[in-house]
């Protein structure tokens, strides 16, 4: 398996043609019908998917410093697992991200894995302590190029300090990711605000609290003319407020989590903390504002918000317990069930929504191009008529606190190429003494 | 019974049945010698992770009157104070063979937590979890109202027609819960008054009038008006100005007390703030069941143990 040339055989186009797909020298080599095998390696894709490699905007991969709940390997393995090529990495690590040395550091772990482009993004603040902006402009001259920036996590509250990071990373074409959360307003808060909290006693976090922060970015974004995105947005009312902004022609993008397009608070009665995220699950309306938001295109993105915790952060009582879900590995799937099936987006829509514009928000190179000759080979093989009973052992990663555990989910991915390169095959991954020699061997430009 | 987490789903019948059953217990109570042999050999643990002396002595004297073991297991100078988790915890419980635990918590929901985590297999009883549920102290208090109203033919009865008002913190509380579900599963119609800023901010699923007015809802002669313990840091978040206006506009007092009819009885759930959310000839007056209250509180938790732990227990 050491060969790097492939040809998928007979696969399904997001538009719904059929061709064959070579994959050589890391990239879409030939595109066509009936393409000579001519020493590939052919893969039978009849009645799968080719999608482009998905590309994750929010990943949390927690090394350095919380190792225990995943590392850049781990998670990268859950990435590819998903049919994901590159991911975004959160700064809320240990260290936290926000200098030019731990940037590096997470993107050369990421390219010694090889199992995805790890795009590491740069807190806003020093140590995500919102008072005090960090080294952007080393952070985005580094090697890993940061573009992206955000204190996530954390919101960047004080007014002044987000005007200024906005204005800040205009001078290299940054964005900042902001995660809408008005602390004051959510002060202990563990489930969404409204009759089911009221009734199980649980503190509150009102849907105003991510709303109004919202729609005061916005307006600074405005004025000073820079590039905003905001993090996993969960309400209708937010929906409303970003629609609006976009009209008014603010440059401003958002993503929805998978999560926040299927599940809703009623879960939360189990008071499982598997159920436990920030921003919280929603009511059923909220769900449906937010498809609606991404079949209209005010949503932009789907972003995973992939957040692994050891076990005993989530075996324990509700207030206790950690927020975040992983979501890599069930990502793909999930859409599936929340949009792809309903008819609310096609797969030209998927492929556009989760890997060509967060490529493009991200300002990431070599990710998003779609599935077209010459591309760089970020490709997924996906069997979309599959169902399966989602378990543990269909989680790559270190994290076990899937909110899907024991659902039918449809879907499954077959096979994940990055640059060139099989991370999944036979939907399983390769080994990563593999996975690691061919990333070497493609970043030294030889191609076994 | 296999377990009693709250009154959200404690069916009339399964209610009823237990306040019956802790009439039978209050009977007993009145002869020479209190204790019953009925739950010999069984332990019960009071697992407390908040301070509460009056509930867990409740707790304690009922568990003791059916010659049940009593451990009790508080959260401050123990090992939960160390860190250990409630699931070590619970499995420490479950290995010394614990019968049925009593938990009070800080942490809404963590009693269902415990009852579904199989991490112990016994009879769980939610003696108060954060701001959810307060099982117990609604069926004492139905308990006490129906023996007002009905005396000594109180058994098989339920509230019917009552109308019950709660005054004061609602958001916070989880006797108000508690009562809300149980008193209406009785019959009875439950209102709520409260400063606007501590009613829960969605109750559509509630049934029960809410109202911020308490001299209209005295005006509207209710059976029984149940006011809340009001804490002194919910000043500090802003959800009133003072305790003297707290007072003013929701106390009990003494101006109050004289418009109710005289029929009407005063409850508290207890510790009480004399003179903040009840003045001190209330609390006293012949129409205050506060005392009543503790008496029934023992021998409705006596039901509630000897409901769990007495018979064949079903499997949950």
């Amino acid at each position: 398996m050491t060969t790097h040339t492939y040809v998928l055989r007979r696969a399904t186009l997001a538009d719904g043609s059929t061709a064959d797909i070579r994959i050589a020298n890391g990239i879409i080599a030939e595109l066509g019908g009936s393409l000579s095998a001519n020493g590939a390696s052919v893969i039978d894709a009849d009645g799968l998917l080719a999608l482009p490699g998905l590309v994750d905007l929010h990943t949390h991969l927690r090394e350095p410093g919380y190792e225990q709940s995943e590392t850049v390997l781990t998670g990268t393995q859950a990435a590819a697992a998903g049919g994901f090529s590159a991911v975004f990495a959160m700064a809320n690590t240990s260290p936290v991200a926000d200098t030019a040395g731990v940037v590096e550091q997470e993107l050369a772990l990421g390219q010694e894995a090889g199992y995805a482009t790890v795009q590491p993004i740069g807190a806003v603040t020093v140590g995500l302590a919102g008072e005090q902006l960090a080294e952007l402009g080393a952070m985005a001259t580094s090697r890993a190029r940061v573009r992206v920036f955000s204190d996530d996590g954390s919101c960047v509250s004080d007014p002044l300090l987000m005007r200024r990071a906005l204005e800040y990373v205009k001078s290299f074409d940054g964005v900042i990711a902001q995660h809408a959360q008005d602390p004051r307003l959510t002060v202990g808060a563990q489930m969404n605000e409204g009759a089911v909290s009221s009734e199980l006693g649980l503190q509150g976090w009102p849907a105003v609290a991510e709303e109004s922060i919202i729609a005061r970015d916005v307006l600074l974004a405005e004025h000073v003319g820079s590039r905003l995105h905001v993090c996993h947005v969960s309400t209708a009312g937010s929906v409303d407020v970003i629609r609006w902004a976009k009209a008014r022609g603010i440059a401003v993008t958002a993503e929805v989590t998978p999560h926040h397009l299927m599940l809703t608070e009623e879960l939360v009665r189990s008071y499982d903390a598997r159920y436990k995220v920030n921003p919280p699950l929603r009511r059923q309306e909220d769900v449906l504002a937010l498809r609606e938001a991404l079949a209209d295109g005010t949503i932009d993105i789907v972003a995973t918000d992939h957040a692994p915790h050891p076990t005993e952060h989530k075996d324990c009582e509700w207030d206790a317990a950690a927020n975040g879900m992983v979501g890599l590995e069930s990502a793909l799937s999930v859409v599936q069930a929340s949009v792809i099936d309903n008819g609310l987006l096609t797969w030209t829509d998927l492929a556009r929504v989760f890997s060509a514009t967060p490529a493009r928000i991200g300002r990431l190179s070599g990710h998003g191009q779609g599935i077209v000759q010459g591309a760089p080979a970020q490709v997924l093989l996906y069997d979309p008529s599959a169902a399966r009973v989602f378990g543990t052992e269909q989680l790559a990663g270190k994290g076990m606190n899937s909110p899907y555990l024991d659902l039918t989910l449809p879907g499954r991915v077959v096979a994940t190429f990055h640059d060139g390169y099989a991370t999944v095959l036979d939907g399983t991954l390769r080994p990563a003494d593999e996975v690691a020699q061919a990333a070497l061997s493609r970043r030294a430009g030889s191609h076994v | 019974m296999r377990h009693l987490l709250s009154t959200r789903d404690l069916s009339r019948d399964a209610a009823i049945e237990l306040l019956d059953v802790a009439e039978d217990m209050a009977d007993t109570q009145l002869r020479e010698v209190k204790k019953l042999p009925t739950l010999r050999g069984k332990t019960v643990v009071n697992l407390f992770f908040e301070d509460s002396t009056r509930t867990r002595i409740s707790f304690e004297a009922a568990a003791k009157r059916l010659s049940a073991d009593v451990i009790n297991f508080s959260a401050k100078g123990s090992s939960v104070s160390k860190g250990e988790s409630l699931k070590d915890t619970a499995q420490t419980l479950q290995a010394m063979g614990a019968d049925a635990v009593v938990i009070r918590h800080p942490a809404s929901g963590a009693p269902q937590t415990l009852a579904t985590s199989g991490w112990i297999d016994a009879g769980i009883l939610n003696a108060g979890d954060g701001t959810h549920e307060h099982p117990t102290q609604a069926l004492l208090d139905a308990y006490t109202i129906r023996k007002r109203v009905h005396g000594s033919a109180s058994r098989g009865k339920d509230l019917d027609g009552l109308r019950v008002t709660l005054v004061g913190d609602v958001l916070h509380s989880r006797v108000a819960r508690s009562n809300v579900w149980l008193l209406t599963t009785l019959g009875a119609t439950v209102s709520l008054v409260s400063p606007p800023t501590l009613v829960p901010v969605n109750t559509t699923g509630w049934p029960v009038a809410i109202g911020y007015d308490l001299d209209e809802a005295i005006e509207g002669k209710p059976d029984v008006i149940m006011m809340l313990r009001i804490q002194a840091e919910r000043m500090r978040d802003a959800f009133f100005p003072n305790s003297r206006e707290y007072s003013k506009r929701w106390g009990l007092d003494d101006g109050r007390l004289g418009k109710l009819q005289a029929t009407t009885i005063v409850m508290h759930p207890g510790p009480m703030n004399r003179g903040l959310e009840i003045s001190a000839a209330a609390a006293d007056s012949p129409q205050s069941t506060v005392r009543e209250q503790v008496t029934n509180g023992v021998s409705v938790r006596m039901a509630a143990l000897y409901l769990l732990l007495s018979g064949d227990r079903e499997d949950a």
